[in-house]
């Protein structure tokens, strides 16, 4: 049987204020535990939420850059249920009146196409805090630093049909909120969590199956694993004539295996309320104006700038422009570099690779890319080889030394591009080789006299050191053996 | 020097003929004496008070006195003091110290006035009788002369013991349903309860957060005014807190009241109201027309549905507020938990008491799936409509004049096996929470020896207003200065 996936995610971002949403305690990540939790955070007795504006700044900003309706008045809720990471017994949030309503992103296929993926809504809430099971022997322990940290909960519609989807989305909505500013974008440290809800329904169909809710994908190449892995769970399922339960799923990338978390039979009766402690958020037209001026360049009109400021086709563009980190690079490197594509080529290649190698962000990078930039100058003006060049960047990554000129000098990388000095070793290897030179002149066929080239690089190299610019030794054979 | 008002012993240490230490020593004296009787308090802060006396001397030496400054009073044990015991009258919280002030005790350091302790209540200030707390009842003063043993009211009801048996001049209280006007009522004390919004909750431990008010209880309608003075305010902590300005509440004390046009509630001279309470409260309206008032018969419609909406939505807010008493960071926890869902069930078994789980449970069940919109949803619809009562009664009257409870006193024991009877205690109160506004109880007789309270309710922020007409009534009449044998 053919099947139609449809997924839908939820992504919690936490929110970069440097305070918490409803007290003055810090969010800074990494603190020891506790220290970062007041007597509010606690939920001590009598102490009350005071709403932190800058929280209110950031969805909004969220909502205009997701094409969605800003909701004029929003409400707090909350959401009951035990547990001791949980200081009130409740997580303030918002059910009924979130403050960011529909919206859209359009995401970049591999097929050239966009589609269009609907937002359902975005709500303000508070994080919880963590549940330490380790060295606590048999006990739990618990750090509340993180309770009380803002977060958005961005809900889409079920538009997306396979892993290739569902991640250009996340990559999109991720490139949204850290050009934004609104979020450090750290999957690693759960800045930015993703949940994704899927189903499985006979293709063509209209009716949608029952959909799980896989948590815990702390990595773009976890998320599409795990949706493979889920799909192909369910399809397992549904062949052999099984039902899909309505449940939450935990995925473990290392083992690439999933358990269930909990049934809807077992899910909380949350009895949700309004907030009485909070009156409703009333946002008015010069708040949604002001957070209109502030918005920063997104993706989408990055792409669009790269392409004409340098000259970058669509997908080099695209790529280059998804993450503001990554573009911010790219453009110092370009900047310096002069070579626009070149750069590209760099950043998008070498560059990448090695910090996808190394499980490292653009933040990371030991390199600048300024220094990049200079590495790009001397392949561009042909001082070093490619071959080279990548000598020369691993100089750099490893920190063996900050200069890429210093570093050609030390490496003697310098290609010799004289072309008097060049035409030298050309007449003495040729006058060497006579037998092949007579060979070569006797050919007829093109192609063959190209490979034939081949056979003088060698001496010719090796004349020169290696320093010897192997394009200029090809034009001069050329011109020397055909004269 | 006990029997004086505030406003009196301001006067006395003003004048140097007394300091405030000795002052503080005196009232000390006096309280741990008679309190053994009453149970009015659940904490004496003696230390704390002879260091706070001996500051406010030194305060005044250096003539930056307030009206407060070295005058004793107490806090109703609900409101969070840095460093001594807060416990709301629960075993969850006896070994509770806050390492906090609550906003309302932190302008009264900051005034200068002396803490002599904190007052008993109704568990979580849940109750209408100060029987429910985890430290004992509070007797009520009036009828120990008679041997019985009687309820203060309550919640509030050792802040009213204490004030009616000349223990402190003062006393903070706080009104989710009729906590101070019902106590108030009950021990012939003066009571306010302001609008909502007015007085800060920052650190008043929550039972009904969009019912709960702080507000002040004395002998003297006077003495009200000089605390609200001292309690009143916006407060950056509280998000329900209202900026607006601030009068001086004892300024308008002496207007007159000519002209003043009160409004009589049909539906609060009817159902199970005591005839003896209501001819006492119909004489003190008499006193009003006297003054110049005039009278007319109003109606607020839907009051016979207040205490039913109440009991849905005070409850429900109280199962969330509470839900942080679960054993894991303060207060009590059970004794060795084999797991989590036994520490928070044993914890919450054994923490709070009978009437605190039965309204938990209530509110649980009324917010729970299939129920939300045929019981909280409705009452907040009803709560509407209530509101909308008073703001069509307030077209036609300046205030509104009723019993504040239907019957005097009870006994001990005598309500406390019916809940619902218990409840109807608020039958006159609990409308005004849930339209937030603001009314007081003032000493207008008595029936059988035992006091009656005049309920005075106004608009929003009408304060200055209530004041005003409990202190003219009260050059006329001397209810307030009556003393219990």
């Amino acid at each position: 049987m053919q099947w139609d996936i449809v997924i839908g995610l939820e992504i919690h971002v936490q929110l970069a204020t440097r305070t918490k949403i409803f007290s003055g305690s810090s969010t800074a990540y990494g603190a020891e535990p506790n220290t970062q939790a007041n007597a509010v955070d606690l939920a001590m007795p009598g102490t009350l939420p005071v709403p932190n504006e800058q929280a209110f700044r950031y969805a909004v900003m969220f909502g205009l850059a997701v094409n969605a309706e800003i909701e004029r008045r929003s409400v707090f809720e909350r959401k009951n249920y035990f547990y001791p990471d949980l200081p009130k017994g409740y997580q303030t949030t918002q059910l009924e009146r979130p403050i960011v309503g529909p919206g859209y992103v359009d995401i970049d296929l591999a097929s050239g196409d966009t589609k269009r993926v609907r937002i359902h809504h975005a709500h303000l809430e508070e994080d919880a805090g963590k549940s330490l099971h380790e060295d606590f022997h048999g006990m739990t322990g618990i750090d509340l630093n993180r309770a009380g940290t803002p977060l958005i909960e961005v809900v889409t519609e079920p538009d997306m049909a396979n892993a290739d989807e569902a991640v250009a989305c996340a990559r999109k909505l991720h490139g949204i909120v850290t050009s934004l500013g609104i979020c450090d974008g750290d999957m690693s440290q759960g800045s930015m969590r993703f949940d994704v809800n899927i189903s499985l329904k006979p293709k063509g169909s209209e009716t949608l199956g029952t959909r799980t809710e896989t948590k815990n994908l702390n990595s773009f190449r976890f998320m599409e694993q795990a949706i493979a892995h889920e799909v192909e769970r369910q399809m397992d399922i549904l062949e052999e004539g099984g039902t899909i339960v309505q449940e939450t799923r935990l995925y473990n990338g290392d083992r690439d295996e999933s358990r269930s978390m909990r049934t809807k039979e077992e899910a909380n009766d949350y009895r949700y309320f309004p907030c009485p402690d909070l009156l409703p958020v009333e946002i008015d037209d010069a708040f949604i104006d002001e957070a209109r001026n502030s918005l920063p360049e997104l993706p989408d009109a990055r792409k669009t700038r790269f392409k004409e400021q340098y000259g970058l086709n669509d997908y080099d563009a695209g790529l280059l422009a998804s993450d503001s980190k990554l573009a911010a690079f790219f453009e110092a490197t370009a900047e310096r570099g002069k070579d626009a594509k070149l750069a590209s080529n760099w950043v998008q290649g070498e560059f990448s690779a090695r910090l996808n190698a190394e499980e490292k962000s653009v933040a990371d990078s030991p390199i600048s890319g300024a220094q990049l930039g200079d590495l790009v100058v001397r392949i561009a003006d042909n001082t070093i080889s490619s071959a080279g060049a990548k000598k020369v960047f691993e100089a750099l990554w490893s920190g063996e030394n900050d200069n890429v000129d210093a570093i050609i000098d030390a490496k003697g990388l310098k290609q010799v591009s004289d072309t008097g000095e060049l035409e030298k070793m050309v007449d003495e290897v040729l006058a060497s080789m006579p037998d092949q030179v007579a060979q070569y002149q006797q050919e007829s066929d093109p192609k063959k006299q190209k490979k034939m080239l081949g056979g003088f690089m060698g001496p010719l190299m090796k004349a020169s050191k290696g320093q010897g610019n192997p394009k200029l030794f090809n034009e001069i054979l050329v011109k020397k053996l055909g004269g | 020097m006990h029997d004086k008002s505030v406003a009196e012993l301001a006067r006395e240490l003003e004048s140097g003929k007394i300091s405030s230490v000795e002052l503080t020593r005196q009232f000390l004296g006096h309280l741990k004496q008679e309190d053994e009787q009453l149970n009015s308090f659940i904490t004496i802060t003696e230390d704390q008070a002879l260091a706070d006396a001996h500051a406010a001397d030194e305060q005044r030496a250096a003539g930056k006195a307030t009206p407060w400054t070295g005058v004793p009073f107490a806090h109703k044990d609900i409101f969070c003091t840095n460093g001594v015991a807060t416990t709301c009258g629960s075993k969850m919280l006896a070994n509770f110290v806050p390492p906090y002030d609550a906003t309302v005790t932190e302008n009264f350091r900051k005034a200068g006035a002396v803490c002599l302790g904190k007052t008993n209540m109704d568990e979580f200030a849940m109750g209408s009788s100060t029987e429910s707390s985890h430290f004992g009842a509070t007797t009520n003063p009036w009828g120990l002369g008679k041997g019985e043993k009687r309820v203060p009211g309550g919640s509030s009801g050792g802040s009213a013991a204490a004030v009616a048996a000349r223990l402190v001049p003062a006393a903070t209280a706080t009104d989710t349903g009729g906590s101070i006007r019902q106590p108030s009522a009950l021990c012939g004390v003066t009571g306010l309860k302001p609008t909502y919004g007015r007085v800060s909750r920052y650190g008043m431990i929550a039972f009904a957060s969009s019912l709960d008010q702080g507000g002040t209880m004395a002998r003297t309608a006077e003495d009200n005014a000089l605390m609200l003075n001292v309690m009143a305010g916006f407060d950056p902590r509280d998000s329900t807190s209202l900026d607006r300005p601030v009068p001086d509440y004892t300024a308008t004390l002496d207007e007159p009241l000519k002209g003043l046009r009160i409004g009589l509630p049909r539906e609060y001279f009817a159902g199970d109201l005591n005839g003896a309470v209501e001819e006492e409260v119909r004489s003190a309206i008499r006193e009003y027309e006297k003054l110049g008032a005039t009278v007319k018969e109003v109606s607020l419609p839907h009051a016979n549905l207040a205490i039913a909406a109440y009991y849905v939505i005070a409850p429900a807010e109280a199962s969330a507020n509470l839900s942080r008493f679960d054993g894991a960071r303060y207060g009590y926890r059970c004794a060795d938990p084999k797991d989590l869902l036994d520490m928070y069930t044993r914890t919450r078994a054994e923490g709070f008491g009978a009437e605190v789980k039965r309204r938990i449970l209530v509110g649980t069940y009324a917010l729970s799936a299939g129920y939300f919109d045929a019981y909280y949803l409705k009452a907040q619809k009803v709560r509407r409509l209530i509101q909308q009562d008073f703001i069509d009664a307030f077209r036609e009257v300046d205030v509104l004049m009723s019993p504040t409870t239907p019957s005097p006193a009870f006994k001990q024991g005598e309500k406390s096996d019916d809940p619902v009877t218990m409840y109807l205690e608020d039958v006159f109160t609990v409308a005004i929470n849930l339209a937030g506004i603001p009314a007081m109880s003032v000493p207008a007789g008595f029936v059988d020896g035992l006091p009656v309270g005049l309920q005075i309710i106004g608009d929003y922020f009408s304060e200055a207003r209530l004041l005003n007409a409990a202190h003219q009534f009260q050059q006329v009449t001397d209810w307030h200065q009556r003393e219990p044998q």
